[in-house]
Formats: C-alpha cells, structure tokens, sequence
C-alpha cells in the first residue's frame, strides 16, 4: 500500500533547503565508488545530474535512446531560462519567483519545492557560464534578460533562440568530462522497458539495445529517471518524435504513484497543422509575445488579408481581456482565449485554427533589424514551414500539446514511492502545479540534476544496506521475461493496422475530450474508446521485422502500447478533477464570464494514482497547505 | 504531387546494401520530406514489408538526428537547413530523387539510411569541455564578456553535431565540427585555461578515429544547416599551432601561457 509523505523539512520556508542538506547523512568517499546509480535520460535533468554524480564518485550508467547524448529533447527548448538574478533591478527577487511560479501553478504545487527552485535558480546561471555556454550579452558585457509569460519583471537568459541547446551541450560536456574519466558509462541507443524491483527497492532496469535488440537486466543501488513528458501521448505535441511515456507510465506499473497526469500544458502559440500527414507540430517561442500581438478580425465575417484590416477593426484580445498582463498572459489563459476566439467563429486561415501573432508594430517601431536579431532564426522556421514570410504579414498561430506538469509523484527528496527510485526534470510531478511558466522547464532540470538530487540521493544510499547482492537474480529475470513477452506479442501480432495509425486516433481522441476543455460526459465517452481501440490494437497492429535487430517500427509500437494504456489513466485522472484549475478546464466549473473556477475546499492535493492488476488506480492525495501563500483567485487583469 | 524514390537499403553493416525503388503518391507540398518518407513506410508497413530506416527526432532541425543525402547533397537541395526541415514543395511534381546514408569511414552502416556517429562523442569525449565542477562558480556577471565575443560564440556553438560536413566531405574529415567546438571554446574566457590541451587532444581523437584531413575544399561549409563558416578552420588552425608553441614550452602571451601549464 502506497504512503505519501513528502518529507519537506520544517522550519521557515528560507532555511528548509539549508536545514536538510545539513540534516542529510553522507556517503564516505571511499564508498561512493562501491556504490552503482542508473540515470535513464540525457537531457538537461539526466545529463546534468549524471555528470555531476559521476564528478562525486559514484559509479554511473547512464541510457538514452538516442545515439547520441546530446540529442535529447532539451536541445529544442527555444525561449529561454528563468533566474531571480534580479540583473535588471526591476524588483525580481527569491520570493518574487517563488510567488510568480506558485500563483502560475495555480496553487497546486508544493510551497518548499518551489521556494528551493528559485533559491537555486542563481546558481545555475553561474554554473552553465562557467561551463561555456555563450549566454546572450549587453554591450557592456553583462549578461542580457527577456520577459516571459505570467511575470511583470525580465528574469529569462537565453541564447538566441537556442537556448535549450546551448544549456543541454554545456551539460553534455560536463557528461563528456565524466565520461572521459570513467566517472559515467555512457549507453546510447537503448531504450529502458521496464524497472526492477527487489524486496521494495528499486534496483536495476531492463534493456533493450536498439541496434542489436538484446534485452538485458542492468543492476544498480539506485535508479534515477530523467525521461522527460508524455505530451506525445496527443499523437501531435511540440515534443520531438520519440518522446515517450514508457519509462515513467513501466515505473508506475511497478509501484510508483503517478501524480496530476491531467496537467498537461497546451502552448497558444504553435504553427497550426496544415495537412492531415502531419507527424508534429512546431512551436513559435513565448518569447515572440514579448513583441508580438494576437488579433484577430473583430467581425465574425471579415475575409479580408491581415494588411487590409484597419485596427479599429482589429480585437486585440488579450489585451482587450487583461490589460494587466496583455499579450504576456500564462499560457493556460492564452491558449484558451484563443479557443474561444476560434469556437466563436473568428479564427484565421484553413479551418478558422488560428489567430494572428503580429509584429508590424514592433518593427516600424524598432526596425525589421531588431526584430531579425532578435527572432529571426524563429522567423526562417515559420517560412520554411509555411511558406510566409512574418516580416510583411502576421503569422498565424493555434495552440498545440507542449508540456506535461504531471508526472511521477517524488518527494521533497525527488523519490519516488518506490525507495531508490528517483524522478528528476519534467519526468516528475514537482514543481509546476497545474501550469508551467515559460522558461521555468529548463530552470527546473538543471536545478534538480546539478544541486538536489547528487544531495538527495546521498541521503538515501547513506541509510540503506548497500552490502546487499544488487538485485536478485530471479526478479531480473523475471522483468526481463515480462519485457520479451510483450515484445513477442508485438511481433506476433499480424493484423493490417500500422502502430501510427492507432496513435493517431488514440491523439484525436485526447485531444477532442482531454485537450484545452473537458467535460464529465466528454471523458466519460474517451474512458469508453480508448480500450477498445487498445484491444484492436493487439489484435490487429502489425509490426514488420524481427526483434533482433535494429527495428524502429518494433520500438515505436512498444510506445504506442504504453500511450494506450497511459491515455487512459490520464482521462481517470481529469474525470476525477472536477474543478478548472491552471492547465485543467473543466466545462462544469467556469464563472460566467469564461473563467476557471477552482476549488480549494475539495482539490487542494496532489493526486496520486497507484497502479492495480485488476481494477481502476486506487487515488492517495496529498494535502497542499499554504502556509506562507495565500491562494487568491488568479487574476492577470 | 508523385515522386519517385530510389531509397539505399541495407540490412546490415555486413549487408552489401543496393537502392529499392518506390513510389511516393499523393504527397502534398506543404509535406516535410519526412513526412513524405513516413508515408512511403506507412504503405510498406501492412504488406509486412521492413520500412526505410532512418534517423530523425525533433523534426525541427536542432538535434541533428536527420541525416539523409539527398540527390548527392547531405540534407538535400536547400542551403542552410536539416533534412527534417526541407519540405517537398522545393520539388518538382513527378521527379525522381535518389536518399542515401551519410558515408563516411567513421561512420559505419547501422541499417538502411541509419549510421554510427559516436566517433563524433568520442571526439567530444577527448576535450570538448571545460573541466570544472558542479558548485562553486563565481557569479554569471564577474566575467564580462562583450556582445561581440559572445555572439561569435554563438555562431561557433551553434553546430548539432549532424555531420553533414562530413558526409560531403570528399577525405569525410571533421574539421568543421571541430573547429565549431574548439573556436566556441576558444572565444570565450572561461576556455582559456584548457585552450591548448583542448585542440591537441580533439585533433588527436580525430585523426584516432578515421576521419580524413582537411583540403580545403568548403564542401562542408556549403552543406552545413547551422552555416558553420569555415573562418573557424582558420581559428582551429591557428590555435593547433599556438598549442604546439605552448607544448614545447615555449611561451606566447605571458599571462595565457602560464594558466595552461598549470
Ligand atoms: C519546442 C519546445 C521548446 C521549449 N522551450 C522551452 C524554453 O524556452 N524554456 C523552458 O524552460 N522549457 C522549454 N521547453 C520545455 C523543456 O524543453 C522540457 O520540459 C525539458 O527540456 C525536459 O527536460 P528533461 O531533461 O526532463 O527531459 P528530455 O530533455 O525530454 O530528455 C529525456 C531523456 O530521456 C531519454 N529517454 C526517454 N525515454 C526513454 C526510455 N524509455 N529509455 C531510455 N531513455 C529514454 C531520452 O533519450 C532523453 O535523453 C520547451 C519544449 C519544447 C517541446
Ligand atoms: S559543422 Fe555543420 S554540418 Fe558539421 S556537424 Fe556541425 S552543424 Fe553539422
Ligand atoms: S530531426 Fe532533429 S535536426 Fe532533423
């Protein structure tokens, strides 16, 4: 029976950090090298942390399953990354990030956690400049910020518009270095199938190498899961191709309590789909709505070209609807007023999916120059894909799947509810309530993999046997047995359906009853579809080739599986919340002017789902209590 | 639109490998060339037929996983991006185009359109990074590092590790991409200390590895999505003699050479 104790020390919200890393016990450096830790993920939370573990002395393996670290999903991060550096002395400060993040989350995440990621916030920036990444620089030579969504001060770092690369190649490096020193064993190209557990801890992973197709059973004293989100489990998100839920959704079937898998973040401003072969979709940066403008025509009619439409004929509505905050609303509040926007009829472009995203006037204000400095690798992106060209006319954008705030459920330690089990980066449930903040994605991983796990999980290895034998042999073999059946029944399965094709209706579904608003009857209707197309999945998916060898489709179906199960505790999940809160929009609970209404009474808690073999997850909460915030109606007016 | 494709295929590294023709049909030209090859694979798929193995990822050219000759040009006809981001109306209705591997000794076959590119990393491995530890850096704001340096960095870090420059290199030697690593490095004042260590140690994994020696051609220049601009050859030149000046004990400036022999 699963228990949920988050172990957030006592004491002032400022000195919980400091009191436990002094409460912690540590490992004696001569045991460190005795002492196996598994890494599953390479970006910027499993290289970071990864890195700095094997800089500490343990002994690391770690796994991506592409063929090269440095591929990882970060690199693609594009905004931005948050700091309470306060460079610009325009106010920002520790508190000021905790409040921003806390009140963005909508008040569903948890008060220590997020008080220690923006304590630690500072010391990432010092450590990626140290570690080379060429920041974006002042004149004078000073570090450069921007502004995101949902704050009013310029806290965000950046590179161009690669920001994420720029910070995943530091973090390689530093892997590099480790690596280089037989500190970090590196496995690329090799997917994690499933976890071992032997007498309640985690112990071990099992394998499949994706070029030879051996399975295998890798032991160690901990395991710790960087794998990133499941937002593609919507079939189209702004996640690269691979991004997959298995690591996390296998974990959970062993035991580890899935946290709020219903806060799953749409980004308003991504290209929209523009034919229906399309395998993904593309973001346009958050950072682009520190100049840019949403509009779209004000009468419901007007086909005239963008250039055409004077702007008393324009509704600008985000600035129409909260002056306050305008065109720089969280994304939540964005992505649903242009929902509206395009359900009232006066979407632009095919199908009425999408508004404009303008910057005419920021450029006969500033210059197309600035703006090309600025955005401009952002700017090629949307012409190659669109054929348009953003400088003479608006782009055109509609939101899409981006982020998952659920995830597993850690404690204030980053474990799991499985001991030796640990969750970093977007992985884990943590930090981000029912909604992230731009730039806060990136801030988070580095944080958790540089300066809170490598302390943690000492802790942890410090306070359990280690002399005994790592993982009995007859529970490896068993997850190894567990994983090659299920692989034997892909591979046996000789229908005429392709895994894409189920993945496509699986993401239709969720998209239609479990995206930007959902309703009882709506995620009732998805609970009833969904296994029914995974029952006609097994019977009827075909997979080509055989398992021993290099097999992409066999790799890809194995995800789909995995996403066919996940869909469906993400519906549980979001049938059970029956308040609109953050990212989560429940039809049912809205004032009548459009806006989420939340409910504290009765959904102030994190919802942790524990798996079952027969019978829907048994739900645990974990009360949220606010003892330094108050929670407030969120308003951006 | 139709097109028609002749797509290398092989099983193996110990496969001999040969082209397979197929016909792409109805394809629209707002496609991606992958997704075009992921339609091709979707018809192969229900006939039980192995699809075209191929490397792709964030499909939005920054991890750098695509890795596809195009009509003998690495990442196809259009200058300055990745395969994923070429899409199919630069084509003609009707033509046919011929998809490789990158190829390259130190790039061995994996399958079909898929090859190893670790030699890469293992380049990286040999001195890509500042070797310092996690904590304990001073603040982001102590160095002051001008616009200028800064965004000459930038252009130097903004390589994916693709490898095209090698792919269509005729002696497939790395200098590009060594050269972005080293001039990012080298640009920056946190790199000072490893400057000389740095390049002698990636020359030396390069050359360790099998990729071949620079001719000075620019072929790689002409390919390489992130236009990496050869005047980082110069730059990776320049610092391979000035360490070889530094490992002789000779001294450069006063105040560089001291850090390095510490
Ligand atoms: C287009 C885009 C732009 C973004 N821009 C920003 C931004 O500007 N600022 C910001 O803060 N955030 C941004 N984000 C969000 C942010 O990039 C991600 O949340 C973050 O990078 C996740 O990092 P991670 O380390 O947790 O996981 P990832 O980077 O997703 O890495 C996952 C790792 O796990 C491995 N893995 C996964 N499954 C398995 C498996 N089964 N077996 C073996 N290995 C596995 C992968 O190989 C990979 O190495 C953006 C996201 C997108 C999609
Ligand atoms: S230099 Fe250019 S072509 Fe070569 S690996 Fe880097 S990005 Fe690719
Ligand atoms: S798939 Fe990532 S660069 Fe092309």
């Amino acid at each position: 029976m699963t228990r949920l104790d988050a172990k957030i020390p006592s004491g002032p919200l400022e000195a919980k950090w400091d009191r436990r890393r002094f409460s912690e016990k540590l490992v004696s450096p001569a045991n460190k090298r005795r002492i196996k830790i598994i890494v599953v993920g390479t970006g910027l939370a499993g290289a970071s942390a990864a890195s700095t573990l094997g800089q500490l002395g343990y002994d690391v393996e770690c796994f991506c399953f592409q063929d090269s670290p440095r591929r990882a999903h970060s690199i693609a991060a594009q905004g931005g990354i948050n700091a309470a550096k306060n460079y610009q002395d325009d106010g920002d400060s520790v508190a000021r990030l905790f409040y921003d993040t806390i009140k963005g989350g909508d008040f569903r995440s948890r008060e220590a956690n997020v008080y220690r990621l923006a304590q630690v916030s500072t010391q990432i920036i010092d450590q990626c400049v140290a570690l080379g990444v060429p920041f974006a620089r002042e004149y004078g030579g000073q570090l450069a910020n921007r502004s995101f969504g949902g704050v009013q001060v310029s806290r965000t770092f950046y590179c161009r518009g690669q920001t994420g690369q720029q910070l995943l190649l530091g973090a390689y490096s530093a892997l590099c270095w480790q690596i280089e020193r037989g500190r970090v064993t590196m496995r690329p190209r090799t997917d994690m199938l499933d976890l071992i557990i032997d007498e309640g801890h985690a112990r071990g992973i099992v394998v499949r190498d994706l070029v030879t197709g051996q399975i295998t059973a890798h032991t160690a004293h901990a395991v710790v899961l960087a794998t990133g989100g499941y937002s593609n489990v919507y079939y189209l998100s702004t996640n690269a191709i691979g991004s997959n839920v298995t690591a996390t959704y296998r974990a959970w079937k062993q035991g580890a309590a899935f946290a709020n898998p219903c806060f799953t973040q749409i980004h308003p401003t991504a290209i929209p789909p523009a034919e229906t072969q399309q395998a993904k979709l593309t973001l346009m940066s958050e950072s682009l709505r520190n100049d840019g403008r949403l509009w779209v025509p004000t009468a419901l009619s007007d086909r005239r070209a963008p250039g055409a439409i004077p702007s008393s004929e324009r509704d600008y509505f985000l600035e129409r609807r909260y002056p306050g905050f305008g065109n720089l609303v969280p994304r939540d509040v964005a992505s649903r007023a242009v929902k509206s926007i395009c359900d009232e009829g006066r979407g632009v472009g095919p199908g009425g999916q999408g508004v404009y995203l303008d910057f005419s006037d920021v450029i006969e204000q500033q210059g197309a120059d600035v703006v090309r400095e600025r955005y401009g690798n952002l700017f090629d992106m949307y012409r190659r894909i669109t054929g348009e060209d953003a400088y003479q006319t608006p782009m055109r954008i509609y939101p899409a799947p981006h982020y998952t705030m659920g995830g597993l459920w850690v404690d204030y330690n980053l474990m799991s509810t499985v001991p030796g089990l640990f969750v970093i980066g977007e992985a884990n449930f943590a930090d981000h309530g029912a909604n992230r903040l731009g730039a806060s994605s990136l801030m988070q991983g580095l944080a958790d993999g540089y300066f809170i796990l490598p302390y943690t999980i000492g802790h942890y290895l410090a306070t359990t046997r280690l002399d005994l034998p790592v993982a009995d042999h007859s529970v490896s073999r068993a997850a190894v047995e567990r994983v090659t059946g299920r692989l034997n029944k892909l591979l046996q399965s000789s229908g005429g359906r392709t895994a894409a094709s189920f993945h496509r209706e699986l993401g239709r579904i969720l998209w239609d009853h479990c995206g930007m608003a959902r309703s009882d009857s709506g995620l009732n209707r998805a609970l009833r579809e969904i296994p029914s197309l995974r029952e006609e999945f097994w019977r009827s998916v075909v997979v080509p080739g055989s398992g021993e060898t290099f097999n992409q489709e066999l790799e890809y179906a194995c995800r789909v599986a995995d996403f066919l199960e996940f869909g469906e505790l993400l519906c549980h999940d979001a049938l059970y919340r029956k308040e609109s809160c953050g990212a989560h929009f429940r039809e049912e609970h809205q004032t009548a002017d459009g806006e989420p209404q939340r409910d504290d009474e009765r959904f102030a808690h994190v919802a942790a789902w524990e798996y079952r073999e027969d019978g829907p997850p048994i739900l645990h909460k974990e009360p949220l209590t606010f003892e330094f915030v108050q929670p407030t109606t969120r308003s951006y007016q | 639109m139709k097109f028609t494709l002749k797509v290398w295929r092989q099983r193996g590294p110990d496969d001999k490998g040969r082209f397979a023709v197929y016909e792409a049909r109805d394809v629209s030209p707002d496609m991606s060339f992958l997704e075009m090859l992921d339609g091709v694979n979707q018809s192969l798929i229900p006939t039980d037929e192995e699809p075209v193995a191929f490397e792709h990822d964030c499909r939005e050219g920054i991890c750098g996983s695509c890795s596809l000759v195009i009509n003998g040009v690495p990442h196809g006809p259009d200058r300055g991006i990745t395969t994923c981001q070429l899409y199919m109306r630069q084509f003609s209705d009707g033509a046919t185009i011929t998809i490789e591997p990158w190829r390259a000794r130190a790039f061995p076959i994996i399958k079909d359109l898929v090859v190893d590119r670790r030699a890469l990393d293992r380049v990286m491995q040999a001195g890509g990074y500042i070797s310092i530890n996690t904590g304990g850096a001073v603040d982001g704001n102590v160095l002051l590092i001008s616009k200028e340096q800064a965004e000459n960095a930038m252009d130097a870090a903004s390589c994916i590790g693709c490898g095209a420059c090698i792919a269509a290199c005729k002696n497939a030697s790395a200098m590009l991409f060594v050269a972005a690593k080293v001039s990012h490095l080298a640009a920056l004042p946190q790199g000072n200390p490893e400057r000389a260590r740095r390049v002698m140690a990636m020359m030396e994994a390069m050359d360790r590895e099998g990729f071949g020696s620079c001719g000075n051609q620019y072929e790689c220049e002409a390919v390489c999505p992130k236009n990496i601009s050869v005047r980082f050859i110069a730059t990776l030149q320049r610092e391979y003699l000035r360490a070889g000046i530094v490992e002789s004990g000779l001294r450069t400036e006063p105040d560089s050479a001291d850090q390095e022999s510490a």
